[in-house]
């Protein structure tokens, strides 16, 4: 009787803390990308909010559904659109693979570290976090600019006889962009390699390989997880990333981020901004759900390894 | 010193295949291992016993190549290999958690080693085939080790480490991860694999069982220094010490000055016996020595009635009877307070027309003249 009693408490519970997450993800992201969507398929009109309804209603009763598809259909005809995208796209891919190159060693040197100083290590990687991150951009700014300070050092030391052009240029947005990111990369990336047996090393030094052979067989593959989850959290949102091409990147920088909010705020075409955002995110879903998909596969096999 | 040229001209008898000489491994202050002098024969199964923190798993990391010694010497078949890294020795470990690779099949492990030598394909796939016949795996290559169960995995760590038909092969608490019935199962079949593949083996196990079931010879390790190395027998026969007799078997010792010291005879003053043992062969050493002698429970005899007076008996009551089926082990308190241990087999009551002594009543324990060892340390 009371077993059966503290089962369905027990359930009742389970349903409880299941249920945090989804309502969650329901009220904070679903809710939201429905209603974008909506007013992707409506037109700009000069009215509060500015779009059109979808519903056709006369006095009071729903007539029908109107859909618009001109904003979606301008997208794809529209080649500054496909350029931005793109553009997105190269920059993004390109952050993750500079953040994967620079993050990789430096997760695999805290792993390796003794135990105690791992901490501390992990600590100076999220300081960052402590300052509002827009700070910490408008600080590359002063680090950068042509009369900043890199230059000025290096003009007082006669290094070079006339300020570097480095602020507004591809070098200075991917260099922020690496900087901005890269804690992104590192904690997946460590989490992975610090849950390694070295002893499995040992085994394959035991077996003939060398250290480079060794990291290459056994480290990299058992890493996988580790390098596909810090890409897309790298990834993901550099895509979207606004501010810094916005303030550190150069003028003829496209970036989908600053195309939505020209069309928000200077345009004032919301359905455009949404039809916009609802393209990156299919673009997003396509390598999420492959992702997902690699995942659960991984798991169904190893059960709980 | 092993002379590497000549080697045709010595006969394999005389030259050990592996030598150990004055190895030292220090860390910070302390000495892991402490001047270890060991050599092995080619085809043998050697293994180290010894406590937990004794040394033996820095040593064979040493062999391993995954511990450079501090100093000394390891040269194995006429080679220096004290310096080489663990990918340039002829030498395999088996490690006690096995370590596969849990991302490869079982046959990818096994062919590790043999990918590093880049052996031509078809050779790999035939020794692979050739390891999985030789473990009974035949069909399981295609797993990923999670799928094994424990005694599979060890089969599979066993197969990959003798892939490469290493020179030496090294198994750090081959069985230590199966549970004890398996563990007695695998025991002999190991040993077996071992015999068929020709392989000479130095095994570390902090199981005495285990090394006596399985090894040759024992070294028997204790804070980083070898005390004794022999066949099984001798070492429990003739231990050479206290920690040895005590580490292997059970056994009652007795700790006294010699007070009788002839060619023939020595007598020991027992207080714990509250009489003399008496060994009846001489001892090198000084009248009063401090020495120890060890009996062996299945040496000691106990009787209900006084058996004559003399050396080597005593007077007790029964403390505790252990029954372990084919025998029992009977704690016989001596008036001292000692407690000596006798085992006794189940019908030795019977076949004497005795009534078998229960708890609390008094008997008498003795053990023949040429029992007890006498140990000088």
């Amino acid at each position: 009787m009371s077993l059966l009693k503290m089962k369905a408490k027990f359930r009742l519970g389970k349903t409880a803390v299941i249920s945090i997450p989804y309502t969650w993800m329901l009220l904070f992201f679903l809710v939201p990308f429905f209603i974008v969507l909506k007013i992707s398929f409506a037109e700009q009109a000069l009215a509060i909010p500015p779009f059109t309804s979808l519903l056709q209603e006369e006095e009071g009763v729903i007539r029908g559904l109107s859909l618009y598809f001109g904003n979606f259909s301008f997208i794809f005809t529209d080649e500054l659109y496909a350029a931005t995208y793109l553009s997105s796209l190269k920059v993004a891919f390109f952050t993750t693979v500079m953040c994967l190159l620079l993050g990789y060693p430096i997760a695999y040197a805290i792993a390796r570290t003794d135990p105690a100083r791992r901490n501390i290590l992990l600590m100076l990687v999220m300081l960052p976090f402590w300052t509002s991150f827009l700070l910490r951009v408008y600080a590359w700014m002063g680090l950068l600019n042509e009369n900043g300070l890199i230059n000025n050092f290096l003009l007082s030391l006669g290094v070079i006889s006339e300020p570097l052009h480095m602020f507004h240029t591809d070098f200075s947005l991917y260099l922020v962009m690496l900087y901005a990111y890269l804690p992104f990369m590192i904690l997946p990336l460590y989490s992975h390699l610090v849950k390694m047996d070295v002893r499995l090393l040992e085994a394959a030094a035991d077996l003939g390989a060398g250290p480079i052979k060794a990291f290459c067989a056994i480290t990299l593959p058992l890493s996988k997880n580790g390098i596909i989850a810090g890409s897309m959290m790298v990834f993901i949102p550099a895509v979207g990333e606004f501010v810094i091409p916005e303030l550190v990147g150069g003028t003829d920088t496209l970036m989908i981020g600053k195309v939505l909010w020209n069309e928000f705020f200077d345009n004032n075409n919301w359905p455009m901004a949404a039809s916009v955002a609802i393209i990156m995110v299919l673009l997003l879903i396509v390598p999420i759900a492959l992702l997902h998909r690699f995942e659960t596969r991984e798991l169904e096999g190893k059960g709980n390894v | 010193m092993v002379e590497t040229g000549k080697q045709s001209a010595v006969s394999q008898t005389e030259t050990p295949y592996l030598r150990i000489s004055n190895v030292v491994k220090r860390f910070g202050e302390t000495a892991a291992v402490d001047g270890v002098d060991l050599d092995i024969r080619k085809n043998e199964i050697f293994a180290l016993l010894g406590s937990s923190g004794c040394g033996k798993s820095t040593l064979l990391r040493m062999l391993a190549g995954m511990e450079r010694p501090t100093s000394g010497k390891i040269i194995l078949d006429g080679e220096d290999i004290t310096g080489l890294a663990p990918y340039e020795r002829p030498i395999n470990m088996m490690f006690q958690s096995y370590a596969l690779f849990p991302h490869m099949s079982v046959a990818e492990n096994i062919a590790f080693g043999l990918k590093q030598d880049k052996l031509p394909k078809g050779e790999i796939d035939a020794r692979v085939t050739e390891m999985l016949d030789l473990v009974q795996l035949r069909k399981y290559g295609s797993r990923k080790p999670y799928q094994l169960s424990g005694g599979q995995q060890q089969r599979v760590a066993l197969a990959r480490s003798l892939a490469k038909r290493p020179k030496l092969l090294l198994l750090d608490e081959p069985l230590g991860a199966l549970d004890k019935k398996l563990r007695q199962q695998t025991q002999l079949e190991l040993v077996a694999t071992l015999e068929k593949v020709g392989v000479t083996c130095i095994m570390v196990t902090h199981d005495q069982e285990e090394a006596m079931t399985m090894a040759t010879r024992i070294g028997i390790m204790s804070e980083g220094q070898l005390l004794q190395i022999g066949t099984p027998a001798e070492i429990y026969d003739y231990p050479n010490c206290r920690f040895t007799a005590e580490f292997i078997g059970d056994t009652n010792m007795f700790a006294g000055p010699v007070v009788v010291d002839e060619p023939d005879r020595v007598e020991i003053e027992s207080s714990d016996l509250g009489g003399r043992v008496m060994i009846d062969h001489g001892i090198t050493g000084p009248k009063g020595m401090q020495v120890w002698a060890s009996v062996r429970p299945e040496d000691v005899h106990v009787h209900v009635v006084p058996p004559p007076a003399g050396p080597n008996t005593a007077r007790g009551v029964v403390d505790d009877i252990a029954y372990l089926g084919s025998f029992s082990i009977y704690h016989v308190k001596l008036g001292s307070g000692k407690v000596v241990k006798s085992m006794v087999s189940a019908n030795h009551w019977h076949e004497n027309d005795v009534k078998a002594p229960t708890w609390g009543e008094p008997v008498y324990v003795s053990w023949r003249p040429d029992m007890p060892v006498v140990l000088t340390r």
